[in-house]
């Protein structure tokens, strides 16, 4: 039997998707371990790290600020510059915008209302490595639940993300007043994603939707590619 | 030394919560064309003088405080 690529799954006081997105990895492949947040350093043969949904720090101050500076975090900073594969969820987005790892920030909802429904978004880059296994143009359906969802940059910077390829996928309607509706978007070298929606509960047709699981799956498979290269 | 440091939405920066409090100040009767809704933070803290508080208060405010992609920031000190 092959192992399975070890994905770290980070747990902050009030994430609480983490076993979720835990489950739901090891259901496409992946050998999940939860990380506490004020460990300095990701167990060593870590292939992945997910950053999950939640109400990390219960949003005080910005949502992510606070978990931004969080011990955990110095050691996925260097695992990104090392090219390991990261993909924040929701919160895990926010998180990742926060500590500059991602461009741009999510600001309330224009609305002011919490959004918890299923959405559907656009694949705008296929070949980002967590893209793989989608196709340019394919339309997903993956359940939102946040009232911080408004992805915002300043123009430039948007039209930049937009012309290399950054921002991977869109709303297909206006969903809490993002800009360009977009829904994720990756950094230059592609081996860090962020993303409002929620892919881990999407993995079974029979709740609705297993298109989050194309995501997953494509997490692991970049996951193995970066075993083999650090090993 | 105190510390009290103001940290507002940018201007142009689209403010959803000080238009909520615009649309209830005028449900109240009051003439008021535009809200914005920022953040007060005061701080108590240690440092040799002046320079050296504004110096450490305008770090706190870009690496923690404010997210300058969308906020401003205001520092003043007060002695005591």
């Amino acid at each position: 039997m092959i192992d399975r690529p070890l994905v770290a799954v980070v747990v902050f006081p009030g994430s609480n998707d983490d076993h979720d997105a835990a489950w739901a990895l090891g259901a496409v492949g992946a050998e999940p371990v939860l990380v506490w947040h004020q460990d300095d350093a990701l167990p060593s043969d870590t292939a992945a790290v997910v950053l999950p949904g939640g109400f990390s720090y219960g949003d005080y101050l910005r949502t992510g600020a606070i978990a931004s500076v969080a011990p955990v975090l110095d050691a996925v900073r260097d695992f990104a510059a090392a090219g390991g594969p990261v993909l924040g969820i929701c919160n895990g987005f926010q998180i990742l915008c926060e500590a500059r790892l991602l461009p741009g920030v999510l600001r309330p909802n224009r609305q002011l209302e919490f959004v918890c429904r299923d959405a559907t978004v656009r694949v705008e880059n296929a070949d980002a490595p967590f893209m793989r296994r989608c196709s340019l143009g394919q339309e997903l359906v993956i359940p939102v639940k946040h009232g911080e969802g408004a992805w915002y940059a300043d123009e430039g910077t948007f039209v930049q993300l937009a012309a290399r390829g950054q921002i991977v996928l869109r709303y297909a309607e206006d969903v809490n007043g993002a800009l360009g509706n977009v829904a994720g978007v990756i950094n230059e070298t592609g081996n860090v994603m962020g993303l409002m929606p929620h892919p881990e509960h999407a993995i079974d047709p029979l709740l609705g939707s297993g298109d989050g699981g194309l995501l997953l799956a494509a997490l692991i498979d970049a996951a193995a590619a970066h075993r083999l290269v650090a090993a | 030394m105190k510390a009290i440091v103001v940290v507002r939405p940018k201007d142009g920066i689209l403010d959803p919560q000080g238009d909520a409090v615009r649309h209830s100040l005028r449900k109240l009767g009051f003439d008021v064309d535009s809200a914005r809704v920022g953040r007060v933070v005061d701080l108590e803290l240690t440092a040799d003088d002046r320079d050296d508080a504004q110096a450490q208060v305008q770090r706190m405010c870009t690496e923690l405080l404010a997210n300058p992609l969308i906020e401003s920031f205001e520092i003043r000190l007060e002695d005591g």
